[in-house]
């Protein structure tokens, strides 16, 4: 049975269903959006990624109408949305402090949306008692918010904002106010929720390994400015700037030169140190300035050095962060350069093989690290 | 160790005398039978009957009524409009100025306010009475009222009316049905505190009362001038009647809504 993978951005026909064209947001003299163009698809589960001040609540605050772009466009279904207020909007947002109605019973906030459409008292019951149950709060119906704890609010939250059906659905921090466990489990909840309704979610974050969980396409921005957006693999594996790589996940950077091989680039980054070599779609000139970023699992650590592989450095153990089933080892060599190399713990810590100041060799192929110009 | 020591009961004893022993005196003077108030004759209630009687005082408590629930209603409606602009509108052009007007009449000497008042009727040529001691009220106890709700709204989280109007509210709607309602006891209190102040307010009434319209404060002091009669005792206890009662009743309400809350906190955290 043939299954297509679900990437409308690579589709030429697809339609977007949200279009932000040339979209610029300034406060005063601070430029929050800085001339931001990118598509979201229909039932695409989208997240903006990035640290504090980037700009990604602004871009969804434009979305769900408290703010308006200073400059540019943004079509929802092809329709320009700038003149339409929050409360006619197809979009619903789910608040970061969930801002539920203290006041109201978790059944009256689930309701609150429908009674402002006018709905049938039957068909409102139907819908909340329809919510309650994808979230699962039949019991709860009745209490008020401040008698349920912190996930159940989390879901009150979501049932009320999926209530009116909307078109797109603004989470923002949606699981910030949840400890690391109960996170990982509503990451989950999330994705089945997100799947069985349909709906279009664009998420905004500063947790990456939650992007990375559950969206489609994870949009990392920086100072105002989508830097990459693509799947969440491909941000991992490829990404396109020193700052993404290093915003996603553990990486070591290697800063030197490139020389056209055969094959593979040569990167020379210090006095006696080898010659490393990568593979890399990216053209450089001979002598240009590079960056070989590259992953702490890719990178192999033996005592004796490898025969099979070209990129080989010798270091001694600086420090060990033990992780439980993993640990990384941040190994410096002769230069000062620290490169980080992880290994699954697949054995009791009793047998493990290294420990600190060890003398270690480090080994990857040519294709484990990527070539990046900045 | 917390302990009743001697020390302790004697400054509780003072400060409590210190306290309450004047109106104790007034309680027990007004059940006295004798006509003249610093000789005990016995114990009565005549004085409260003859009150009933007294057709100058109930008008006078009428007028005070009326002019407190009017004056009061109107204060609460354009202080809590005050507040919020004070609090949402963020910066505008002139808003330190205007947060420093609506804040003066709180530090104003009553004597100011109240002929400033007067020479303004004088000068626009209104009829002093009930309508002007209502204006005047409404003039003084709106800043009381806007300091009580901003205070309470510097803590509401904008979201709630953010998340009413993304659930299709419009800004009047959010409002009143989440904002409003979550305000409500400092709202409430805010009405309560101009009620109060309009009831016992002497010196500003006093400036914008007309002939056909005197409030109890403005009778007492001028029968007062006259002679403490035993009828006045009366009219004084049951005015701290009323005021205990309020506050008693003020008291539990908001003793019981923080036990109901933390009764329902921890069934939440059994939950």
């Amino acid at each position: 049975m043939s299954q297509t993978v679900f990437e409308p951005w690579n589709d030429p026909q697809a339609k977007p269903l949200i279009q932000f064209k040339n979209v610029t947001k300034r406060f005063g003299d601070f430029t929050a959006i800085d001339n931001q163009t990118f598509d979201i698809y229909e039932k695409e589960f989208f997240a903006l990624l990035g640290p504090s001040g980037c700009g990604k609540t602004t871009m969804m605050r434009m979305l769900a109408g408290f703010e308006a772009p200073t400059e540019g466009t943004i079509l929802l279904a092809g329709q320009d949305i700038a003149p339409i207020p929050p409360n006619k909007r197809a979009v619903n947002m789910m608040f970061q402090s969930y801002a539920l109605f203290p006041h109201l019973s978790i059944w009256e906030n689930i309701a609150f949306g429908l009674k402002r459409d006018g709905k049938s008292k039957d068909e409102i019951a139907a819908r909340v008692a329809e919510m309650l149950k994808l979230t699962r709060l039949e019991r709860f119906a009745n209490r008020k918010p401040h008698q349920i704890s912190g996930g159940q609010r989390q879901r009150v939250a979501l049932a009320r904002s999926l209530a009116k059906a909307p078109k797109l659905l603004l989470l923002d921090e949606p699981l910030g106010a949840l400890d690391a466990k109960l996170r990982q489990d509503t990451q989950f909840e999330l994705m089945d929720i997100q799947e069985t309704t349909g709906t279009t979610f664009v998420i905004v974050t500063h947790d990456q390994e939650e992007a990375m969980t559950v969206a489609s396409r994870v949009a990392v921005m920086d100072d105002g400015k989508i830097v990459q957006a693509d799947t969440p693999a491909r941000i991992y594996e490829m990404p396109n700037s020193v700052y993404v790589a290093d915003f996603i996940g553990e990486v070591t950077i290697i800063s030197g030169t490139a020389r056209r091989g055969d094959g593979a680039y040569e990167v020379s980054f210090a006095e006696g140190q080898p010659t490393l070599f990568a593979e890399s779609d990216t053209e450089f000139a001979n002598g240009q300035e590079c960056h070989l970023a590259i992953r702490p699992e890719k990178v192999s650590i033996t005592a004796e050095k490898p025969s099979d592989r070209r990129n080989a450095l010798e270091g001694s153990i600086l420090d060990i962060a033990y992780l439980g089933n993993l640990s990384t080892y941040h190994v410096e060599l002769a230069g000062g350069q620290i490169v980080k190399a992880q290994t699954a713990n697949t054995r009791r810590l009793s047998r493990r093989d290294f420990t600190w100041e060890d003398r270690v060799w480090l080994s990857w192929t040519d294709t484990a690290g990527i070539l990046l110009k900045g | 160790m917390r302990r009743l020591t001697g020390f302790n009961v004697i400054s509780l004893t003072l400060g409590f005398a210190f306290l309450y022993l004047p109106m104790i005196i007034l309680i027990t003077y007004s059940f006295n039978s004798s006509k003249l108030v610093t000789v005990w004759a016995g114990f009565s209630t005549k004085w409260y009957g003859e009150l009933l009687q007294n057709e100058a005082f109930l008008d006078a408590a009428w007028v005070t009524v009326q002019v407190a629930v009017v004056s009061s209603t109107i204060a609460t409606v354009l202080g809590t409009m005050a507040a919020l602009v004070l609090v949402r509108a963020g910066r505008f052009p002139g808003r330190t100025l205007f947060s420093g007007m609506i804040y003066a009449p709180l530090v104003m000497p009553e004597v100011i306010t109240g002929l400033s008042l007067l020479l303004l009727f004088i000068g626009i040529g209104l009829d002093r009475g009930i309508f002007t001691i209502i204006l005047a009220h409404t003039t003084f106890s709106m800043c009381f009222v806007s300091v009580v709700v901003s205070s309470r709204l510097m803590t509401f989280d904008e979201s709630l009316e953010e998340a009413a109007l993304d659930l299709g509210c419009s800004s009047f709607q959010a409002f009143r049905l989440v904002t409003l309602p979550i305000i409500a006891p400092a709202v409430i209190s805010g009405w309560l505190l101009a009620f109060t102040l309009s009831l016992d307010d002497l010196v500003i009434a006093s400036f914008t009362a007309g002939p056909s319209s005197t409030t109890l404060p403005i009778k007492i002091w001028s029968s007062i001038r006259l002679g403490v009669s035993p009828e006045i005792n009366a009219l004084s206890t049951i005015m701290i009647a009323i005021v205990a009662v309020g506050v008693i009743t003020a008291s539990l309400i908001t003793k019981r809504a923080s036990l109901r809350q933390q009764a329902d906190e921890r069934a939440a955290v059994r939950a």
